[in-house]
């Protein structure tokens, strides 16, 4: 039987031909979302409520009601970081950015020279955990148990890092740029946060910057106040917070962040047999394809012939999202959802759908998406030791009465 | 009467910063990641809180003394944790029976 359950939001309608599915045993509410159940709501300074990971170092987590729109408020924006004490002041009047390595002019450069001395950038770009779901993978991994809310999309504004390095003049022969923020160990032991980026990174692509914007207002302290790096399309582990000095050196950098942590199987997929381990690995980098349903929440109560706003975001590492496709029959039939404003190829790019659900009982609700070369996500989640670029077609249970 | 106190306290400090600077508090460790009692929780709190909020112990999935041996023995040797032989013993009992392999 031909049914038009799905209607996109403004008005092109598709045709959607139902399989009979099974019944589901029970649909996962938030509150018993395996991973994110118990987790307490706690509030941090210029933030909302936001789920718990740990404490100290804070790494908290936005909830999914939130990714039904493009833009991430700076207060529900996820934080993560890796080594305590965390900045908890800073001072303009004496932060400064240093500038120093390979290069012919060491700078120091001031909030105040950063505004004005480099033409302002603008870019709206995916901010995302590498281990964003790792919580999710089978067999289980070790690491930040997170669900899926270690990410975020923001306007971020700032000065070019390529007008930056062409300002401190980079010497001949030098290969790589340093990052390094205020968040510092409390034991000389324990390995400083430094992450690294190739030159030709920076330099071809103009929209790496040193953003003291975030959706017009200065950065939240634990988003990385004052500024900190922006590196669209690429995973959140090289935009380093709090930032405080750039260092341009001569060979590879392989400190403890960068190797052998936030490694990935070097395999065209960067994911292995599950339970073995990688014969090569290279530092992680390009974002994969992936979309969320965030409305409506896991475990909502909908009426049969009703019809059910459906919403959430796409994205992926910079190609650019073009499609994205909603199923009611556990993946048998696909609709077209409509999409929403185009922010640019590096922002969460919004959708929205109508759904009238046809039968009582606990239904289903899947979604993917396409990007410009064709990149998808796949019905099987892969997998790899350290729990990242996980990008398996998702899904939320809802109850229809 | 704690966290409305705690909320003003936060939003003062952020508030009365200079235009230059700006200052947070962060809010202490939260009970979620309180160890379970047991023979040995006493020097794993005391131990690993040295470095971090034991939150990380209580999310990972569970695992055998080989897991939770392997915990120990990366944060001794790759963080530097200043932990004797003995208390990694003590620890990495303690972890894998109170955060064993699921029954």
């Amino acid at each position: 039987m031909d049914r038009r359950d799905f209607l996109a939001a403004a008005g092109r309608a598709g045709a959607l031909l139902l399989a009979g599915s099974g019944a589901l045993a029970r649909p996962a509410g938030a509150a018993d979302d395996p991973i994110l159940a118990g987790r307490p709501l706690v509030r941090y300074p210029e933030k909302t409520d936001l789920i718990l990971l740990t404490a100290r170092p804070p790494q908290l987590e936005t909830p999914m009601t939130y990714f039904d729109r493009a833009i991430t408020p700076n207060e529900a924006f996820f934080v993560r970081y890796h080594i305590f004490p965390v900045p908890t002041s800073v001072d303009l009047a004496t932060w400064r950015l240093k500038v120093h390595g390979r290069v012919d002019h060491p700078l120091e450069l001031s909030m105040d020279d950063l505004k004005t001395r480099f033409t302002p950038a603008r870019v709206v770009a995916v901010n995302q955990c590498s281990g964003n779901s790792r919580g999710r993978f089978a067999p289980r991994v070790l690491g930040g148990q997170w669900g899926d809310g270690a990410m975020g999309n923001a306007e971020w504004v700032g000065a070019r890092l390529r007008d930056v390095l062409a300002l401190a003049g980079v010497r001949q022969g030098a290969v790589q740029a340093t990052f390094d923020g205020l968040d510092k160990p409390a034991f000389p032991t324990v390995p400083d946060f430094v992450k690294s980026l190739d030159l030709a990174r920076i330099t071809e692509d103009p929209d790496v910057i040193v953003a003291y914007q975030m959706n017009g207002q200065p950065l939240p302290m634990l988003n990385g106040f004052p500024a900190r790096l922006i590196v669209p399309g690429w995973y959140a582990t090289y935009w380093v917070k709090n930032l405080s000095e750039i260092e341009v050196v001569d060979s590879v950098f392989e400190k403890f962040w960068m190797k052998p942590a936030y490694r990935i199987p070097d395999t065209p997929c960067g994911c292995i047999a599950p339970g073995t381990a990688p014969a090569r690995t290279v530092p992680i980098n390009r974002m994969t394809v992936r979309s969320f349903i965030a409305t409506p929440a896991a475990g909502t109560r909908l009426q049969v012939g009703r019809p059910a706003p459906v919403k959430g975001i796409a994205f992926d590492g910079g190609a650019g999202i073009t499609e994205v496709q909603l199923s009611a029959d556990r993946g048998a039939t696909w609709y077209r959802a409509q999409l929403g404003a185009d922010l640019g190829r590096y922002s969460f790019r919004e959708w929205e759908a109508i759904w009238t659900p046809q039968r009582a009982g606990n239904q289903r609700l899947m979604v993917r998406a396409f990007n410009a070369i064709g990149e998808s996500q796949g019905a099987g989640p892969l997998w790899n030791p350290a729990g990242y670029l996980r990008n398996v077609i998702e899904q939320v249970d809802v109850q229809v009465d | 009467m704690k966290t409305p106190l705690a909320g003003l306290l936060v939003v003062l400090l952020v508030a009365t910063a200079s235009a230059q600077e700006k200052r947070i508090t962060l809010p202490p460790d939260h009970p979620y990641g309180h160890l379970t009692p047991a023979p040995g929780s006493d020097v794993t709190q005391t131990q690993c809180q040295f470095c971090h909020s034991t939150d990380y112990i209580v999310m990972q999935p569970r695992g055998d003394a080989k897991q939770w041996e392997g915990v120990v023995t990366k944060m001794i040797k790759v963080f530097g944790a200043p932990v004797t032989d003995a208390d990694a013993k003590t620890i990495t009992d303690y972890l894998a029976r109170a955060y064993g392999p699921a029954r």
